[in-house]
């Protein structure tokens, strides 16, 4: 293993150096790096030129000039930009930036694309299947930057208007209410008569709650409350009990169910505590949340401690983070009002000059994050959706899935112990693939929503033929690509042990 | 025997008719159906933009021009009207300007065929190129092992090592004001190595097979072997991954054109045209939608019949369809 970690090494060092000399070449003959100074009018023309050319070693030639790059580079100096401004600084703020657009969007693609490839698998050849498989194809064919205008233009502005006063049409209502209808209709399986319920049921129910939200103006104060917060952490427990153990036995969905309880108790009790935190209170009531979940999951778990367990964190998790959601939301109507009625931003990645508590803050970050994030979601959601379904398929064909159906096992066990655990190893190379290529990948979505990001550290390199900028961005980019591949070898071989690593 | 054999076989209602290999990848193809719409989706919009505003000399049948200007009707209103009048439409119209004219009075209908012209001939030639220069690098890589596979896939390793965008960006920097076509060049230059390494991992297992064994006693030369025992087994992967990569070229020609390092002004390309008018949202939204709509359709086409192809070619995949 240390071997093969010191070969990748050595080797990718070489392909990165090789690599950085073709983009350093390419960028320096890209263009002319005096050209807007060549233009200007006036007297010191001559002088500027010449302080350009003294900045950007323009006067050396450019094997040289690489050479000498390459040196500081290793003495870790990236060099000055061609206004003289420190590019590390520059890479350091462009690089948070960009983590920030592309962990959230990242993950989510991740979670959805899996499980919605997971279920067209499931129930492949169904309407459902088609359906997904279609709106993957139409989202790999979409250009970002057209659908990013357009989020912009009909999501953001649109619906910062519609919050004025946000009474939902009925129109629209009853279409949703169809489409949810269907929704629900296609995932189900079963007879003719059952999925008929599930359409009646589920218009119905999508259908009341518009109303309800559209009646009591929900929209322009959000807020989960202590009831919608105790109905959505009790069903999180019935459901993830459902998932990993099954309903049969009851100790794990008792100890999920506390686990929801204590948490929608703790979120009223600590409402003191929640005022204005901080971001390490945060984490650390996350970490205690996990140690009380953990010990309720050991004391009541039973014979299924070990599912008891996960069930019980697994709902904590997601009850704190419920009452995250509900205490940034509480906050919203007075962050509408500071922004004059327009909460979700088309530019940049904060409101400038904004000061609030917080929640508000992260409610100005989420609302900044939210059209970035849609827009990059929809692109790699149809890949994670296209190789999740596939590789499902595939280990639903297996034999050890045979035989597991074959001795009995509930398909539920079958799915998600036999065949969900081998069929994401795949997924972790494709994410580790994904992650690498999105630090360097965000350019048109950073460029559409004026983030000062890795994206736009490069292209404004690149159109100035500045090559330290860019070469900067590369730096990143690129070692990200060579770690993540190498990292996605490793637990590729970790968790599939027919693969060798040589 | 055989056609007694067949006879007894049609009696039973089993009747198995020889096909060739063409014959059975052609079948297997027209029953994709996703696949044939997109074919014919894709040959419509081909037709449409190359007939429409005609293409170098040759006159096509709509009157306006893409580089005339002229008075701006009803704020450039597109005359396009699909609804018909019993829903409460304007009827099936075609009309004056039927996507709308800009604030300079050019037809945007013309604009748009000529935009989709160059789009698709940029991703052609991307595609033609980065398929011939993969298929080749990938074969002698292949085929040869040892010092030109290393010094090949090290290049790929260097080349993959660059996000293609990344790549393809500063290309289009440089080469931008050149033209389309050396634009297109450049990109397919660029973009090559997956391809590359797809077409080597074929030519790796098939050199291992017997046949190629059995023409190498024979004495057949390398190059007979790799272009006439080899490549035809191939032809499936790269014709599949040439569909892929033309449509993967639509996208990013039409990326690199929007963040101003593709094709530069005068030349119009479909996302160059988006850039041009992305200001105009507001305003003239219709600007922005038709770029959208063809880039759309041309990508989702060509999508589509490369998967009817990869199906067809495939025939472990081959799915029994409803």
């Amino acid at each position: 293993m240390i071997a093969f970690i010191a070969r990748r090494l050595i080797v990718s060092f070489f392909v990165l150096l090789a690599a950085t000399m073709v983009i350093y070449a390419l960028t320096a003959l890209a263009g002319d790096p005096l050209e807007d100074l060549r233009e200007l009018p006036g007297p010191d023309r001559d002088r500027k030129i010449a302080d350009r050319i003294e900045r950007m070693n323009l006067d050396v030639p450019l094997p040289l000039r690489y050479l000498s790059w390459l040196g500081n580079l290793f003495r870790g100096d990236l060099g000055v930009n061609r206004d003289g401004q420190d590019v590390s600084v520059l890479l350091g703020n462009a690089l948070s930036a960009t983590l920030q657009l592309v962990v959230a969007a990242t993950v989510l693609a991740v979670v959805i694309g899996v499980i919605v490839g997971i279920v067209s698998a499931l129930r492949q050849y169904s309407t459902f299947d088609y359906s997904v498989t279609f709106t993957a194809f139409v989202c790999f064919s979409l250009p970002l930057f057209w659908v990013a205008v357009m989020l912009k233009q009909y999501i953001a502005i649109e619906f910062n208007d519609w919050l004025r006063d946000p009474v939902i049409p009925p129109t629209v209502i009853a279409v949703a209410s169809l489409v949810g209808g269907l929704i629900w209709a296609a995932v189900l399986v079963g007879g003719r008569r059952a999925r008929l319920a599930a359409f009646a049921l589920g218009a119905a129910a999508t259908a009341v709650t518009l109303t309800l939200l559209s009646a009591t103006r929900w929209f322009a104060d959000p807020g989960i409350g202590v009831v919608g917060l105790a109905v959505l952490a009790g069903g999180t427990a019935v459901g993830v009990t459902a998932l990993i153990s099954g309903l049969r036995h009851r100790d794990p969905l008792y100890a999920a169910l506390s686990a929801a309880g204590i948490g929608v108790i703790l979120s009223q009790v600590l409402d003191p505590v929640l005022a204005d935190p901080s971001w390490l209170e945060i984490f650390g009531l996350a970490l205690l949340t996990v140690a009380v979940c953990a010990g309720l999951g050991y004391a009541l778990g039973g014979l299924l401690r070990r599912q008891a367990i996960l069930a019980a964190v697994l709902t904590g998790l997601v009850t704190a983070g419920l009452t995250f959601l509900d205490r940034m939301l509480r906050g919203f109507a007075d962050y509408s009002d500071y922004v004059r009625g327009r909460p979700i931003a088309t530019i940049g990645s904060s409101t400038p000059n904004f000061k609030g508590d917080f929640w508000q803050t992260n409610l100005d970050v989420a609302g900044h994050l939210l059209l970035p994030t849609m827009a990059l979601i929809l692109i790699s959601l149809a890949t994670y959706t296209r190789y999740s379904r596939s590789s499902m398929l595939e280990v639903m064909n297996l034999d050890y899935v045979r035989t597991a159906r074959a001795k009995g096992l509930p398909e539920r066990t079958v799915v998600t112990k036999h065949a969900f655990r081998n069929g994401m190893i795949p997924i972790t190379t494709l994410m580790a693939f994904d992650f690498a290529g999105v630090i360097g990948g965000a350019i048109v979505t950073e460029n559409v929503f004026g983030w000062q990001g890795m994206g736009s550290l490069f292209l404004r390199g690149l159109q100035q033929v500045d090559p330290a900028p860019v070469m900067a961005f590369f730096i990143v980019s690129g070692s990200a690509i060579v770690l993540f591949n190498m990292l996605a070898d490793i637990i590729y071989a970790y968790l599939d042990p027919r693969i060798r690593l040589s | 025997m055989a056609i007694s054999a067949q006879a007894a076989g049609a009696a039973q209602g089993m009747t198995v008719v020889a096909r060739t290999q063409t014959q059975l990848v052609r079948r297997r193809f027209f029953r994709h159906r996703a696949a044939l719409i997109g074919m014919l989706v894709f040959g419509g919009i081909v037709v449409l933009a190359f007939s429409s505003i005609g293409f170098g000399p040759l006159p096509g049948w709509w009157d306006k021009s893409y580089l005339a200007t002229g008075a701006v009707v009803d704020q450039g209103r597109p005359t396009l009207s699909l609804v018909p009048q019993f829903l409460g439409g304007e009827g099936l119209r075609w009309g004056e300007h039927p996507f709308g004219q800009d604030n300079i009075g050019i037809d945007y209908f013309a604009l748009t065929m000529r935009g989709t012209q160059q789009s698709i001939i940029v991703a052609f030639i991307v595609g033609f190129v980065a398929t011939t220069v993969g298929t080749l690098a990938g074969a002698f890589a292949g085929y040869f092992r040892k010092k030109v596979e290393a010094i090949l896939m090290r290049l790929t390793d260097v080349m993959i090592t660059i996000p293609v965008l990344i790549i393809a960006a500063i290309v289009g920097r440089s080469f931008g004001d050149s033209g389309i076509v050396v634009l297109a060049i450049c990109i397919g230059l660029v973009t090559w190595p997956t391809l590359g390494r797809l077409i080597r991992g074929e030519f790796l297992s098939l050199r291992e097979k017997e046949f190629v064994e059995a023409a190498r006693a024979l004495g057949t030369s390398s190059s007979r072997i790799i272009f006439r025992h080899i490549l035809p087994n191939t032809v499936g992967v790269i014709i599949v991954s040439a569909t892929l990569a033309i449509a993967n070229a639509v996208l990013l020609e039409s990326a690199l054109s929007f963040l101003g390092v593709g094709v530069q002004p005068p030349d119009v390309s479909l996302g160059q045209l988006i850039d041009t008018y992305r200001s105009a949202m507001t305003t003239r939204p219709w600007l922005f939608w038709w770029p959208g709509v063809f880039i759309i359709a041309i990508a989702l086409s060509i999508n589509f019949i490369g998967d009817g192809l990869r199906d067809a070619f495939d025939p472990r995949q081959t799915r029994v369809r409803a």
